[in-house]
């Protein structure tokens, strides 16, 4: 249980997606102008991540991993599919992105239309691969730990992105210098946010 | 003084539009107005008939620092003649200390100034005096024995990419003071942290008395010992650290001297005490909490030893209480007060690397104030929709 807890900290504080790794910046940019609609694509994030972590856990588990297919019979106990973790993860999370792309557009059309094109690009968004990628990396013990991975960094990119879309809101009538407003200015926020989490580093859990 | 008036009312035409030097009339308006107070009023349909502009404002927020100032000055004397084991006398500590610190704020000022004053120029805006209260902080928030290029660079990064690219004095996101102090601490980790930079002299260690340990009081309770020791190691009292002649950077020590600014901060309006209190009682919830689940000395540590150790009552009383990066709303300012309180007791405990966590819990709640003010006020617009309907209904 603590090593849950412990997993879940360090994932939206530590080893935040966007201020530690600089993962899923296009989304990041590009949908950060009003808090809003920054909450709903972070809520997005966080059920892609929540659900593509685990699911691709079981697929790296029990399909891809050396060895990893024993389970249906010992003869392919030297079988390596890992070469594969890629199109598999892909596939996964474009399908789950689907799913929640029906569900948006369903229940709320106008976060749809506010989210536009980058609703559906979740699918190539680094965060949410990175995740997968992560997870194998890391080795995680058991499919909870896998899932309180995912929600954790889903948690992160939220709190990045609602935080930016704030500041980005607040300095709407400021008086930037042309060259740097618009994007400019908001590689310079996001540089100043990654000091400011650079806090906890370095904080072993 | 009317000698200057005189002089000033002469060299006017030249600075108004269609002047010789009209490029220059910010610089000039800065200098007036610093000198005079201005015989402009407003034109429009809105009047505030009130004197107290953005020059006096600063300047009473630099008038709440000089006593943490003149104790920092004593403070760096005292600590200088303990390691090198010498008698001196009040005045001698105060010299040496005056001397050591007075370059420190010459660069912070001569730096930061030129640089607001050339933006000015080119944008053509008048002169912010933000920087008036930043020029001061940043001396006061450093090590005495800190290199002054680095001063001057971090000074520079501040007031360019922490202040200026926004748009200047009111625009920006972040302390300017306590990002010149993280990029500093993270740049050159060498020079603005361990124990040997806290004190006049340690570095190069000529002189100093055999065994004398120069680490903070923060530094010793990282490693587990919370019996504190001055640097000859005699034990310090928690009325020391309250009065502060103990090592840390210049201005932070004394809570004391922190305390009298903090007064006349709260006495003139200048300074929320909304956020003061609130961060204190962060700090000291999160101490207590700390103190249940003890396993080690550092989380035993006393709560209430926690709000007089380290930058923590600085920060409280002169960071947080920055208006331009503070939450706007005065429910926002609860909320921001008391976590930088919780997290600046969290990092400071948690976190080996960083003992001095105030800097960075500040740096991260300007970052979240905006997030705050927004849910601050969408809860009172829902909350007003609400009674509006009940009355309609």
């Amino acid at each position: 249980m603590e090593n849950l807890v412990n997993i879940f900290v360090k994932s939206i504080f530590i080893e935040n997606m966007i201020f530690a790794y600089f993962l899923g910046m296009c989304s990041y940019l590009a949908v950060s102008k009003t808090v809003k609609t920054s909450m709903g694509l972070g809520i997005a994030v966080i059920f892609v991540l929540g659900f593509t972590v685990p699911l691709n856990f079981l697929i790296e588990n029990y399909v891809l991993k050396e060895g990893a297919l024993e389970w249906i019979s010992p003869s392919l106990a030297d079988v390596d599919l890992s070469f594969l973790s890629f199109i598999m993860f892909i596939a996964v999370i474009a399908s789950m992105v689907q799913l929640v792309e029906m569900v948006i557009e369903k229940f709320t059309p106008a976060l749809y239309n506010s989210l536009g094109i980058f609703l559906p690009l979740i699918a190539v968004n680094c965060a949410i691969l990175g995740g997968s990628l992560f997870m194998q990396e890391r080795e995680y013990a058991n499919i909870a730990e896998a899932a309180v991975f995912g929600l954790g960094s889903g948690v992160g990119w939220l709190l990045a992105i609602v935080g930016i879309a704030a500041i980005r809101e607040k300095i709407r009538y400021s008086n930037i210098p042309a060259p740097l407003r618009g994007l400019g200015i908001t590689f310079i926020i996001t540089g100043l946010m990654g000091i400011a989490f650079m806090s906890f580093m370095g904080i072993s859990l | 003084m009317s000698a200057l008036r005189r002089f000033v009312d002469k060299i006017k035409p030249h600075f108004v539009k269609g002047g010789r030097f009209s490029m220059f009339q910010s610089t000039f308006e800065g200098f007036e107005t610093f000198l005079f107070v201005p015989d402009t009023v407003t034109s429009g349909s809105v009047h505030i008939r009130d004197g107290n502009d953005m020059k006096r404002t600063m300047i009473m927020v630099v008038l709440a620092l000089i006593p943490a100032l003149l104790f920092g000055i004593w403070n760096t004397g005292y600590q200088h003649f303990l390691a090198v084991g010498q008698e001196a006398g009040f005045w001698q500590m105060v010299w040496f200390g005056f001397l050591k610190v007075l370059p420190i704020i010459i660069v912070s000022y001569v730096v930061g100034l030129g640089i607001e004053f050339t933006f000015a120029q080119i944008r053509g805006h008048e002169i912010n005096e933000g920087f008036l209260v930043t020029g001061m902080l940043i001396p006061l928030v450093v090590p005495v024995d800190v290199p002054l290029w680095m001063v001057a660079l971090a000074t520079a990064f501040a007031v360019i990419i922490g202040k200026e690219v926004f748009g200047g004095t009111g625009m920006n996101i972040l302390n300017p003071a306590l990002t010149a102090r993280a990029f500093l601490f993270f740049a050159y980790p060498g020079d603005m942290s361990g124990d040997k930079v806290w004190i006049e002299g340690l570095k190069n260690g000529e002189g100093i008395v055999d065994g004398f340990s120069g680490a903070t009081l923060l530094g010793q309770a990282a490693q587990n010992q919370t019996t504190f020791l001055n640097g000859i190691g005699e034990p310090i009292t928690p009325f020391q650290m309250f009065l502060g002649n103990i090592p840390g950077s210049i201005g932070e020590t004394s809570t004391l001297a922190i305390l009298l600014g903090a007064f006349l901060l709260i006495y003139t309006g200048v300074g929320s005490w909304k956020i003061i209190l609130s961060v204190f009682a962060g700090g000291a919830l999160m101490g207590w909490i700390l103190n249940i689940f003890a396993v080690n000395e550092f989380m035993a540590l006393p709560f209430w030893q926690h709000l007089i150790l380290g930058g923590f009552a600085f920060g409280a009383v002169f960071m947080a209480t920055d208006p331009v990066t503070a939450a706007q709303t005065e429910r926002g300012k609860w909320i921001y007060g008391f976590l930088i309180g919780v997290l600046a007791i969290l990092i400071r405990v948690l976190n080996p690397a960083y003992p001095e966590g105030v800097m960075l819990a500040i740096l991260f709640m300007n970052v979240f104030s905006p997030l705050i003010d927004h849910y601050v006020i969408e809860a009172n617009i829902r909350k007003r929709l609400k009674r509006a309907k009940v009355q309609a209904n």
